[in-house]
């Protein structure tokens, strides 16, 4: 029904469009000049079709609900029912109607179902009723008031000027959304774990806290040792520095080959290959790692007489720098492309060498570049979870070993928020809690690279 | 005496042919200007002299470049060598992104040609002094060469240029970023610098050509049309092509 009365505003506006475009040409005819183009008169009044639709639609679907609610539910009131209760007969009701009701069906609620029922099909043909007819008006009055002199361009412009602001506002406000259940979860979590104890424990054991019988009352002391955030900090920032370890120097020096040394048809070819490896996705680069890096690991360690735990840091750093490889290469590549032949001419015309024009010219031209996307890559390897998941184990070991298995912030997430869990709960919490310090360390990673970026871009443009 | 000598040069651009048969004598200790309409070939021609056509893949270069009676295009050829024997300025200025002190002293370290930071110091400021600008920048020597005007960044790429001693200067449209007076002061310049280096210059400006030149090229289509001295170019030229550019009745 509501698809019909949808595909039905849509054929109106088209026509309206039409109708608009129509009347321009045929003022046009009588040799008068339009104020705009004919198109822009077919889109004012496209435009006085959706907007009156577009306000009926949202102000029908905020309040028939509350409406019918109330409608079925003035039958049951002054019969000294609780507001629960109240809520519960209309979830039935409305269950019974769609046919999904299971439990034992009282003459009272079939009532409620029938009427609620005849409810909606009044309220589906009075809307579309209504909608038509308002559309209809409104479109005939504005075919009506366009005349050769009439503005049309400025209104269809602004309405576009709306449109695409709604559409970032959309991004912002959504933005804005999550930071702030973030932070209340957060805020809701150190109420009962001092920050202290947070930031600065050594032991991080959440399946303590899955003992807790929820009815049993909150006992923060029950929780000292049990979200001590120190080692899967450290678990993170060690597997992070792994991954560059491997990503830097690789992705550096295949940047600069593609920029400066590689031919046109090497570099043709060789460039999309690599951002391949950005399109791989972080789940086959986990059993990538889980598979076949860990296990290799584990027996090439056995047979030099080393403890390898076939989870370890190593195979999850070494992996997830393999991932982070294009992004520094393609980034650093783009920032090299980007210095200016010109200082490369001065640099050969002054009898410098390939390597030497690199060296002393371009690298440091590109340098702040070139630190931005490192940074880049950072807050990447930093965010990243389904290798740690696979390959680095979940136990938060406070290590510096990388044969041992460690734990990352996004893989205690992954643990915490896996299977049964409770608002409300400290360690569902805590899940928040992490996620609220990963957003603030790459937030603060992403500023100081597009600062960097910036900055590298008005010394060259 | 004859400083370089073109003997049916040839240029290509993959199979597009951007040089014709280019056969021209350049002076020692002497201003040559290289003249003709825009896509003519003359900066083409310029950068065979110190080989900077190679760095663009798809030109070839053919014929013969003899400068000192040593062929710059046999294989035994050290461009790293050449290159410290010729130096180029070019259109647009450019500065690497350095310390003035670090823009001079470029060609001196990737030479080797200093020993000592004393040395340096020395080259560095003999340097800036032959290029005009030691007056305007003696304080300053460490900040950045990007932060000065239009004129004396082109003035800093000159002393780049000049500091490992170059005999031979190639100049590609110098002056045309500049303004009037920057210009006059390059102008000036190079009438100072010629009396060490030999200079080749390509420019648009038939008053630059006729005001620095001692000899002129013009270049036509990838062709050499006519070259001689300055005077006789200008007064007296052969060819009517010559003429009619000169003249501005094309270009």
């Amino acid at each position: 029904m509501n698809l019909i009365l949808f595909t039905f505003i849509v054929l109106l506006g088209f026509t309206s469009y039409y109708f608009g475009r129509k009347k321009a040409y045929s003022i046009q005819s009588t040799k008068k000049r339009l104020t705009a183009l004919p198109q822009f008169y077919g889109y004012y009044l496209a435009i006085w079709c959706a907007i009156p639709a577009f306000i009926i639609f949202s102000l029908w679907a905020i309040f028939e609900p509350t409406i019918v609610k109330l409608l079925i539910l003035s039958d049951y009131s002054n019969q000294g029912y609780l507001d629960d209760e109240l809520n519960l007969i209309y979830e039935k009701t409305k269950a019974l109607s769609r046919g999904q009701f299971t439990g034992e069906i009282t003459p009272f609620i079939k009532a409620s179902a029938e009427k609620y029922l005849s409810l909606r099909s009044i309220a589906q043909s009075s809307k579309a009723v209504i909608v038509l007819s308002i559309i209809i008006a409104s479109v005939a009055y504005a075919y009506k008031r366009i005349s050769s002199n009439s503005r049309t361009r400025e209104p269809v412009e602004k309405f576009l000027n709306a449109v695409l602001f709604t559409a970032s506002l959309a991004a912002i406000l959504t933005t804005v959304g999550i930071v702030f259940s973030l932070i209340f979860q957060t805020i809701d979590f150190f109420k009962v774990i001092p920050l202290f104890d947070f930031v600065f424990g050594t032991h991080w054991y959440p399946a303590k806290a899955f003992v807790r019988d929820s009815s049993e009352a909150l006992d923060p002391t029950m929780y000292s040792d049990t979200f001590g955030a120190v080692p899967i900090f450290a678990g993170t920032f060690f597997i992070a520095f792994i991954a560059m370890c491997v990503a830097i120097p690789i992705g550096l020096m295949s940047g600069i080959y593609l920029a400066e040394y590689a031919s046109y048809k090497v570099r043709q070819y060789a460039k999309p290959l690599i951002e391949i490896l950005a399109g791989i996705p972080t789940v086959v680069y986990g059993f990538f790692a889980a598979l076949t890096v860990g296990p290799f690991l584990k027996e090439l360690g056995t047979s030099m007489g080393l403890e390898v735990s076939a989870e370890s840091a190593l195979a999850a750093g070494g992996v997830m720098g393999i991932m982070i490889i294009p992004f520094i290469s393609s980034l650093s590549d783009d920032v090299i492309t980007s210095v200016p032949q010109s200082l490369r001419d001065g640099s050969y015309a002054m009898g410098a060498t390939k390597s030497e024009t690199i060296k002393r010219v371009i690298f440091p031209a590109a340098l702040p570049g070139i630190v931005g996307s490192i940074l880049l890559g950072v807050s990447r390897a930093i965010g990243e979870t389904m290798i740690v998941v696979m390959a680095s184990g979940l136990a938060a070991n406070l290590t510096l070993n990388p044969l041992e298995s460690t734990s990352t912030i996004t893989a205690q997430i992954v643990v915490i928020l896996i299977g049964d869990q409770a608002f409300g709960d400290p360690k569902t919490q805590a899940a928040f809690a992490l996620g609220m310090s990963l957003f603030l360390v790459t937030l603060c990673l992403n500023i100081v690279a597009l600062r960097v970026v910036k900055k590298y871009r008005e010394k060259y443009e | 005496m004859i400083k370089i000598k073109a003997k049916d040069v040839d240029v290509f651009y993959g199979k597009k042919q951007a040089l014709f048969n280019i056969s021209l004598d350049i002076e020692e200790n002497q201003v040559t200007a290289l003249i003709g309409p825009s896509g003519c070939g003359k900066s083409t021609f310029l950068r065979c002299l110190n080989r900077m056509n190679d760095v663009i893949d798809i030109c070839s270069v053919k014929g013969k470049i003899l400068i000192n009676d040593f062929n710059i295009n046999d294989k035994s050829c050290d461009v790293v060598r050449l290159r410290e024997k010729i130096g180029m300025v070019f259109q647009k200025p450019n500065p690497f992104p350095k310390t003035l002190y670090e823009n001079v002293s470029y060609g001196p370290t990737i030479h080797g040609m200093a020993q000592s930071k004393q040395e340096m110091d020395e080259i560095v400021e003999t340097s800036l002094k032959k290029a005009a600008l030691w007056k305007e920048v003696k304080d300053r020597l460490h900040e950045p060469g990007t932060g000065l005007s239009g004129g004396q960044q082109q003035r800093l790429c000159i002393a780049r240029a000049i500091s490992v001693r170059p005999e031979v200067i190639l100049m590609d449209e110098p002056c045309s970023a500049l303004d009037p007076i920057a210009t006059a002061q390059i102008e000036e310049l190079i009438d100072e610098l010629k009396k060490e280096h030999t200079i080749i210059i390509v420019t648009h400006s038939m008053a630059q050509a006729a005001r620095v030149s001692q000899n002129t090229g013009f270049f036509h289509l990838g062709q050499l049309i006519e070259h001689g001295s300055t005077d006789k170019i200008f007064k007296n030229p052969d060819s009517t092509k010559t003429q009619d550019y000169i003249t501005g009745r094309f270009g």
